[in-house]
């Protein structure tokens, strides 16, 4: 190769890869900013991870305690609180998640959004970093949780590397559903009316899943609905990991759906985000 | 393009031409033209509603125009809006400083996504701080700090990377004189250290008079008066800027302005005064 053909290839890929790598770039450090963030907010309202951790192990220690005996509603597991542990830290993540689009209503109110869009973080970096924000909160109140669990001596198999992946679901889950929130707050214009649209979403989003029992008892019309829940693939991964028990299914298409809603509801995020100051 | 705005393209920093915007049957913005040289401090005036919040979205990319074209240092905002948000600063009317935050972890935020170099980070908030006589409140959170404190910080955090362009709107609603003192300070400094060009929408018209090179006054979505304030007043021939603004306006009480937009303007009044 001629040396200006050679340098001609080389400004071709030198063009072709350096955008590339700066927008990546960009990306990671907008969500890595916002995810700081976040850990700052954290760092100075801890009490709020707390009080959040208490409706979870009111539905663990009081409903779950109820029905403890029954073993159509743990699919046959001996024990319903440990069944209902993944459940349960799924939900209170989905909450966190689903009202985090609340955040973008008050952000656009006082003028924080408007100032974020205008700097060069890419809109998929500003959701990713919202995302990561979520997913921080939701690691946090997973982890009270599982110590909660630990001091009861609840049956789930403590596994370092099925930690790690109960971890890796809870976060793609809850950024998820963080990046669907934002969608929603792009469409509506007050909080209230997020709120009503939020509790709309969340309701069926919960019960029709497999969070609190299995897709197995519920009626054929129900289950379909569940099967397209990504909330159920979420709490089927982490039941395995945590329980050792499976109902049916992959855990590695546990992992995919929850990874592939993610990054849909990211994408559509950050085509609907700025609509939200209009 | 027109021939004219492709010549000022070359050597203004920020340039609009025959710039539209229509929210469904409403035209926010009416065909306004003008452009502001590079250092150049250009002021924005005219009622609630005139149009001048949505001009500025525009150009800070977060609003496409209906018709027409705007470039900022350069650069078109609806083809290059990243490369136009990497030259600009913005400072929204509204408080967008994090409540959640201290004021060090907002300065810390803003130098993160703006993109000032990691090595240079800690010196640009060192100097922010120092110029803006944030050192007192530095750590306490956001939604604990005065109207005066709010602003002071909101403009350090806008100049940490030392955009090429500045747009504030209303940057000194609510201050006490004193405050806004510190803040033209600190503009001005930045546009001897940097030579930033800067577009301020205000109220205050001696404000106006003082800081600004040239004044564009709007009312209805058009450009009504454009000049420096001496060349305005004998135009209209008025004895001040507020008589030329009324001549210009028509004299009309204001009709702009939604629900929506008076209570976050009572409410950030409230909060900054």
């Amino acid at each position: 190769m001629s040396a200006r053909a050679e340098s001609a290839r080389a400004g071709l890929v030198e063009h072709t890869i350096r955008p590339l790598a700066v927008g990546t770039g960009r990306l990671r450090d907008g969500a890595v900013a916002m995810g700081w963030a976040e850990v700052q907010k954290l760092r100075h309202d801890h009490l709020d991870i707390f009080t959040r951790s208490v409706q979870p192990l009111l539905w663990l220690f009081i409903f779950g305690t109820a029905l403890q005996r029954n073993r159509t509603l743990s699919g046959g597991f001996h024990d319903y609180r440990a069944y209902l542990v993944p459940g349960i830290m799924a939900q209170a993540a989905l909450f966190i998640a689903i009202f985090f689009g609340l955040g973008v209503i008050w952000e656009r109110d006082v003028g924080q959004l408007q100032r974020l869009l205008a700097t060069p973080i890419p809109r998929l970096g500003i959701v990713l970093g919202k995302a990561t924000g979520a997913g921080i909160r939701a690691f946090v109140q997973g982890l009270v949780l599982l110590i909660v669990v630990a001091v009861t001596a609840l049956s789930i198999r403590w596994n370092v590397l099925d930690i790690v992946g109960v971890f890796v679901l809870l976060l793609l889950g809850t950024a998820g559903f963080a990046c669907l929130s934002m969608i929603l707050a792009s469409l509506v214009r007050t909080r209230e009316r997020f709120m009503g649209i939020g509790q709309l979403v969340v309701m069926p989003l919960f019960f029709a899943s497999s969070a609190l029992y299995p897709i197995a008892i519920m009626p054929a019309w129900l289950q379909v609905v569940a099967r397209v829940n990504p909330l159920s693939y979420e709490v089927h991964g982490m039941r395995e990991l945590l329980l050792g028990i499976s109902a049916g299914g992959w855990l590695w298409l546990d992992f995919l759906v929850v990874g592939s809603f993610f990054a849909v509801a990211a994408i559509v995020a950050a085509k609907t985000y700025p609509r939200a100051i209009l | 393009m027109t021939q004219l705005a492709a010549v000022e393209e070359q050597r203004s920093t920020v340039l609009v031409d025959r710039l539209v915007v229509r929210f469904g049957d409403v035209e926010a913005v009416r065909g306004i033209s003008f452009a502001i040289d590079e250092g150049e401090v250009f002021g924005l005036l005219g009622p609630n509603g005139a149009g001048k919040t949505t001009a500025i979205r525009v150009l800070t990319t977060l609003l496409r125009p209906t018709e027409g074209r705007a470039f900022v240092a350069g650069h078109d905002v609806v083809d290059e809006g990243l490369a136009v948000r990497q030259a600009i600063g913005y400072v929204p009317q509204a408080i967008s400083i994090d409540g959640a935050l201290t004021a060090r972890e907002n300065l810390e935020f803003y130098g993160r996504v703006t993109g000032v170099p990691r090595r240079e980070r800690r010196e640009r908030i060192d100097q922010a701080v120092e110029a803006m006589a944030l050192g007192s409140f530095l750590d306490r959170l956001g939604r604990t700090l005065s109207g005066g404190m709010l602003r002071r910080l909101e403009i350090a955090t806008a100049v940490l990377k030392r955009p090429e362009v500045l747009f504030l709107d209303e940057p000194t609603v609510g201050l006490d004189p004193t405050a806004r003192r510190v803040v033209w300070d600190r503009l001005e400094l930045l546009r001897e250290e940097a030579g930033t060009t800067m577009l301020v929408t205000t109220h205050q018209m001696e404000e106006a008079e003082r800081q600004c090179d040239r004044i564009a006054i709007m009312d209805l979505g058009e450009i009504a008066a454009l000049g420096t304030a001496r060349r305005l007043r004998e135009q209209f021939d008025a004895e001040s800027l507020e008589d030329v603004f009324t001549a210009a306006t028509g004299g009309r009480l204001e009709e702009g302005g939604s629900f929506r937009d008076v209570r976050a303007s009572r409410k950030r009044t409230s909060r900054l005064g």
